[in-house]
């Protein structure tokens, strides 16, 4: 972690001194602001909350919304509520297998994807649903699911190419 | 902003707001929930917005940006007042028109309106729309009139008028009191009488008490709780209000959802904007009465949603529930009595102490009284949010408001309850949804998901599908749900994958009584629901895949087969490129075929042929 990183670390705890009941909050702003849980930051955490730093593990690994893994540049996550797996959800996941590489909470070895599930977005009337880095795409298919995936890594190798 | 500090105060502000409110001649809401902003409202608001700057009518129309108005699948919506003209589906190009027309010359658009699918006729008006038309939306209803962000619409609209009346006229027994009349239930799932838990509360020994607003919303296929928390969140807050004076506490929390960004960021905004006003803090409207509230993000955890996990949580530990021989209502948050309700149960409170509890009881059924909020999804045509007096038939609700299926198949089941909940069959639709009667059925009412599913789904892949969702939540504290859960999806897998015998089918039944009496807390207790109810009423569904190694719904995968019919093929080349496993071969313009050692069964390739050629069998 950079000194810039550490003292991002060090906002985030500051007023929570101590404060060991404050712990999932301060774990959500880390994961805000890092995209997962580095380290560094779960070892400060533990020292500035009071926290034994096994507990802190412990909490960080039973949560599905920490990770201690950085992600991808982009994340994709594909809903598998029940609404979406009635509508055909899980061939998604064939589709990222095909176009990826890659399972359920793994990253591409280039860094770019991230593939998550969530058990329910609460955006069911939309269903199939994935979200693209935070935004919504609603009445998935295979098809739509591909030129989605290609439609990013392209944008990324044009850019690459203008430089 | 000042402060509120008397009835008074609080009328002169909402007069003010509702003479503000007149000074527009027209007012369009735009649904702005999170069914419509994936929809594209946000740049129909955008549109909006310019349009009425370039034409200098900013003055005279009012723009609303509101919480969901529950018709998901038409989105992005459009209400039009006065006139309650109702437009579906709109595009930022649409605009112009719109403001062009309806707003300046009342002239209605045709092509923007619904069409009623069963008799193709044009409906302009919201109100005679048949899926809002059939529904009660008591709760739901105000999410239109307020945008979630304003705390003047909120007031305009009687808001807070209920805390007044509590807080100068009547004593917290009283309150009690009216809830208990009123019958009101809880309606996160447990269904317990929210009076008498208050009550418990209230006479609790210990200091400070504690309320808290269970917003984690885990049951895949429902999201009410979402929509009323981020559509009208002071009105959660005022009923968190009221209960917390008649409960004696003096410290509340919002426990919401990470994955509902929306409801967080609005709830936070709420929580400020009636602190600002003096409804939250010390010494409220005046009286020794002090309250506040904090709002904590979940962490993913779906066994969060039960009481002493979430509470566990809410302590910075991990979630794990523990025995209930103690009541949280006596020793829940920092082992201090706490009182936990849903949203939704929280956004009664308000219009049963304004409309009065007699106005609650008359809506329902002899047990459960008023209103319920469900989701209905699946495969349905009218996905949306669905608000109905309890004792509405199942039907009722699938097919007059719901308006049957969605891809002319037919219906064969209702997921009610979530992960605790059962499958009922088409032969049950005439239950009236009410705590009991479902619950009879195998099933419950749940916090209200209601997933609609037709011949296409399998009934052992959705026992399955919530086996392995409950498996992977069970936070593994008790033997009977962490051990229990994976023998039996062991033998649904075996079943689902053509290793399954009939002996196991009862070995089935037997672990999930077991589970089902042995588990801790409710996540194990419910668990079976899924697979016994199934079991019940889609028996022949089993045995076809336990006999006949055949899955009749086509779905799964170890016992089905793909295939390319050769007379049907044109040889385009769409699935070969389609397909995710490079499991199909063949030169443009032949028959292409399937290898089966590399299919994978996805399906894809009969989603991307536009010839029927891909057969299942």
């Amino acid at each position: 972690m950079t000194t810039a990183d550490a003292k991002r670390v060090d906002t985030i705890l500051k007023g929570r001194e101590g404060a060991s009941g404050e712990l999932i909050e301060a774990l959500q702003d880390i994961q805000d602001a890092f995209k997962y849980l580095p380290e560094e930051a779960l070892r400060s955490v533990s020292e500035k909350m009071a926290v034994p730093l096994i507990e802190v593990f412990r909490v960080a690994n039973y949560y599905k919304a920490f990770t201690l893994q950085p992600r991808g540049r982009h994340l994709l996550t594909v809903c598998m509520g029940t609404a979406c797996h009635v509508r055909g959800a899980p061939r998604f996941l064939d589709e990222v297998l095909g176009q990826l590489d890659i399972k359920p909470g793994e990253t591409t070895e280039d860094g770019d994807f991230t593939v998550e599930t969530v058990n329910c977005l609460g955006a069911c009337a939309l269903g199939p649903v994935v979200v693209l880095d935070g935004k919504y795409h609603d009445h998935m298919t295979a098809g739509k699911l591909r030129a989605l995936i290609q439609g990013t890594l392209s944008k990324k190798a044009k850019k690459t190419g203008d430089r | 902003m000042r402060t509120i500090a008397c009835m008074e105060d609080l009328e002169k502000l909402a007069e003010q707001k509702r003479k503000e409110n007149r000074g527009y001649s027209r007012t369009v809401t735009l649904c702005a929930g999170t069914g419509c902003c994936a929809s594209g409202c946000l740049s129909v608001i955008k549109a909006l917005r310019e349009e009425l700057e370039r034409l200098k009518l900013k003055e005279k129309i009012k723009i609303r940006a509101t919480g969901c108005h529950g018709f998901c699948e038409q989105g992005p919506l459009m209400v039009i007042e006065p006139g309650n003209i109702f437009y579906c589906r709109i595009k930022p190009e649409d605009i112009p028109e719109i403001v062009a027309e309806t707003l300046q010359k009342d002239r209605l658009i045709e092509r923007l309106m619904y069409t009623d699918p069963s008799s193709g006729r044009k409906i302009a008006c919201e109100a005679e729309i048949p899926f809002y038309k059939a529904q009660d939306r008591t709760v739901l209803g105000q999410n239109k009139l307020v945008d979630p962000c304003a705390v003047g619409d909120y007031i305009a609209n009687g808001g807070y008028s209920a805390l007044v009346k509590v807080l100068t006229s009547m004593k917290p027994e009283e309150v009690i009191d009216e809830i208990k009349r009123s019958g009101l239930r809880g309606r996160g799932g447990g269904g317990f009488p929210a009076g008498r838990q208050w009550e418990y509360c209230r006479q609790a020994e210990g200091e400070p008490k504690y309320v808290i607003c269970n917003a984690d919303e885990g049951d895949p296929g429902a999201y009410m709780d979402r929509s009323v928390l981020e559509g009208n969140p002071h009105v959660v807050i005022e009923g968190m209000l009221i209960g917390a004076f008649a409960i004696g506490a003096k410290h509340g929390f919002i426990y919401v959802r990470n994955e509902y960004p929306l409801a967080v960021e609005h709830s936070k905004i709420a929580v400020e904007q009636a602190g600002k006003l003096g409804l939250l803090g010390t010494n409220i409207l005046g009286t020794d009465f002090s309250f506040d509230i904090k709002i904590a993000r979940g962490g993913g955890a779906f066994v969060c949603g039960e009481s002493t996990a979430l509470m566990a949580s809410l302590e910075g530990m991990v979630g794990e529930p523990r025995p209930k021989d103690i009541h949280t209502t006596d020793k829940g948050f920092k082992d201090l009595p706490t009182n936990l309700n849903n949203v939704e149960t929280w956004a009664n409170v308000p219009f049963i102490i304004n409309k009065g509890s007699s106005w609650f009881a008359s809506k329902g059924t002899s047990g459960s009284k008023g209103t319920k909020i469900f989701a209905l999804t699946g495969q349905i045509r009218n996905t949306g949010l669905v608000e109905i007096s309890m004792g509405t038939t199942l039907r009722e609700i699938i097919y007059d408001i719901g308006g049957g299926s969605a891809t002319g198949k037919k219906i064969k089941a209702v997921q009610t309850g979530g992960p605790s909940g059962g499958c009922l069959p088409e032969e049950l639709f005439d239950l009236p949804v009410d705590f009991e009667a479902l619950a009879e059925a195998g099933s419950m009412v749940g916090s209200g998901g209601m997933v609609v599913m037709d011949e296409d789904t399998c009934m052992v892949d959705v026992a399955r599908y919530f086996l392995e969702f409950l498996l992977d939540e069970s936070c593994g504290k008790c033997v009977p749900c962490r051990i229990g859960l994976s023998r039996m999806l062991e033998i649904i897998k075996d079943i689902t994958e053509g290793r399954g015998t009939e002996e196991k089918l009862e070995l089935l039944k037997d672990t999930a009584e077991t589970v089902s009496v042995a588990s801790l807390c409710a996540l194990g207790k419910t668990a079976p629901n899924p697979v016994l109810s199934t079991i019940k009423y889609f028996r022949s569904e089993y045995e076809a895949h336990i006999k006949k190694k055949q899955c009749p719904a086509g779905v799964c995968r170890e016992l089905i087969h793909y295939s390319i019919d050769r007379d049907k093929c044109t040889g385009c080349g769409v699935c070969l490129t389609a397909c995710p496993h490079e499991a199909i071969t063949g030169e443009k313009g032949k028959v292409h075929r399937i290898e089966d050692d590399k299919c994978r069964k996805c399906g894809i390739c009969g989603e991307a042929c536009k010839f029927g050629a891909i057969k299942l069998s």
